[in-house]
């Protein structure tokens, strides 16, 4: 463990230099397994939200949840100089290789994964397919990345509170959130919890994407 | 054995559960990869193919017709939330697979579902009592987001095994790997030796 930061009141981002160079593809995460002394063990998943960049560090923002056994272990007790069992990285369908357009759609700490995204299409600059982040959060300070996801890339929806002269009135993620017109070759990716997921993709299926250029990840809470 | 510095277990381990799983107890997490599809149950079909003497297909009406069977237990996903003394119903595959009779070449299966969905199995973990078409949890019809209409259920394996919405079983005379087979997890998925990734 490298750096510890808090993105808001209940989720922090955690660096994490491995033993190697960290090869994923940005939408993949490692697993986290912790030990204890009489062999029990927990581990859980966690998306990476740094953008692959050859280095041999990765940064995971983990949500503490009240009854997260893995989650308040990293909040709570955790410290810069612990070693941690990291495996991965795992999966390799809700991945983007950085070559097609994509519309990312994330609900809440679903941003995770697409913001490596995002970020690698940041990096990539001028040439880069054309990618847009659609996330969805309850209120400002609910908001992860929020100093750096404004932008002609972005798009925030505030579902319950919006800031001052915020010109879209807080509520749910409907269809003319969406940037228009898609490009027809558009992936989108889906993520969140279950009910956000499903609604999205209801979105989606209305906004003409088909069943088979839609990838779903969902989020627990587990515990 | 690594120990990580400060981590406590949460007390006595459940001897039902696999290493490295906790039980959700009420919860039900939904765990998909695609869109989740809506099937209506008048044009549901599944079918057994493949090396089969007779491939056949149930529509579901036909498929409820069967001989009932339930299972009582336990189910075990790789992202390691684990359910105790759940209840499914439906039908043994053992009864669909007699409807076909598999051929002596067939060593596997592909599970296949109508979004797309595959995944691999040899045939002795469907057989013997091992696993089930269903379509009921708890005595309710089986939720859309956990499968419904119908799901392949092989509760020995991680629960990626059970197919949701499912469709059909091919029978193979060779392994080949299904969809998270291909995507970085285990070919077989034994929870009880934690077979969760390639590699493991």
């Amino acid at each position: 463990m490298v750096d510890v930061r808090p993105e808001t009141a209940t989720a922090k981002t955690f660096r994490l230099e491995l033993d190697g160079v960290a090869d994923y593809v940005a939408g993949q995460h490692y697993i986290l397994r912790l030990s204890a002394p009489d062999g029990y063990t927990a581990q859980r998943s966690y998306s990476v939200a740094s953008a692959p960049d050859g280095s041999t560090e990765i940064e995971l923002t983990v949500e503490r949840l009240a009854e997260g056994e893995v989650s308040t272990f990293l909040h709570d007790e955790v410290m810069v100089g612990d070693d941690l069992e990291v495996r991965g990285p795992i999966g390799g369908w809700f991945v983007w290789p950085g070559d097609t357009p994509a519309l990312l759609i994330g609900g809440g700490s679903g941003v995770v994964p697409l913001m490596a995204m995002v970020r690698l299409a940041r990096r990539t600059g001028a040439g880069a397919e054309w990618v847009h982040l659609v996330v969805s959060a309850r209120a400002p300070e609910d908001l992860y990345y929020a100093a750096e996801i404004p932008g002609p890339d972005t798009t925030v929806v505030y579902t319950r509170r919006i800031p001052e002269g915020w010109p879209r009135p807080p509520g749910r993620l409907t269809g003319g959130d969406l940037p228009s017109p898609l490009p027809p070759t558009t992936t989108a990716y889906v993520c969140g919890s279950s009910g956000f997921c499903d609604a999205a993709t209801d979105i989606l299926r209305g906004a003409g994407v088909p069943e088979d250029r839609i990838r779903v990840e969902r989020f627990g809470p587990t515990r | 054995m690594n120990v990580t510095r400060g981590f406590r277990s949460r007390g006595p381990r459940d001897p039902r559960l696999p290493p490295g799983q906790y039980d959700a107890g009420s919860d039900w997490p939904v765990l998909t990869a695609e869109a989740t599809p809506k099937l209506a149950t008048d044009t549901w079909t599944f079918s057994i193919t493949g090396l089969v003497e007779e491939p056949v297909s149930w529509t579901w009406d036909q498929i409820r017709a069967l001989p009932a069977s339930s299972y009582n237990g336990a189910i075990h996903c790789v992202t390691t939330w684990s359910k105790v003394g759940v209840t499914f119903s439906g039908v043994s595959v053992d009864t669909l697979l007699a409807a076909a009779r598999p051929l002596p070449s067939a060593t596997h299966v592909m599970a296949e579902s109508h979004t797309g969905y595959t995944t691999n199995l040899p045939l002795a973990d469907v057989t013997g009592g091992r696993a089930w078409v269903v379509w009921e949890f708890g005595g309710q019809p089986l939720a859309v987001e956990h499968g419904g209409p119908a799901r392949l259920l092989v509760p020995h394996l991680y629960f990626w095994k059970s197919a949701k919405w499912v469709s059909g079983l091919e029978l193979l005379d060779h392994d080949e790997p299904g969809f998270w087979e291909r995507n970085g997890y285990h070919n077989r998925g034994d929870p009880w030796t934690e077979q969760r990734y390639q590699g493991d």
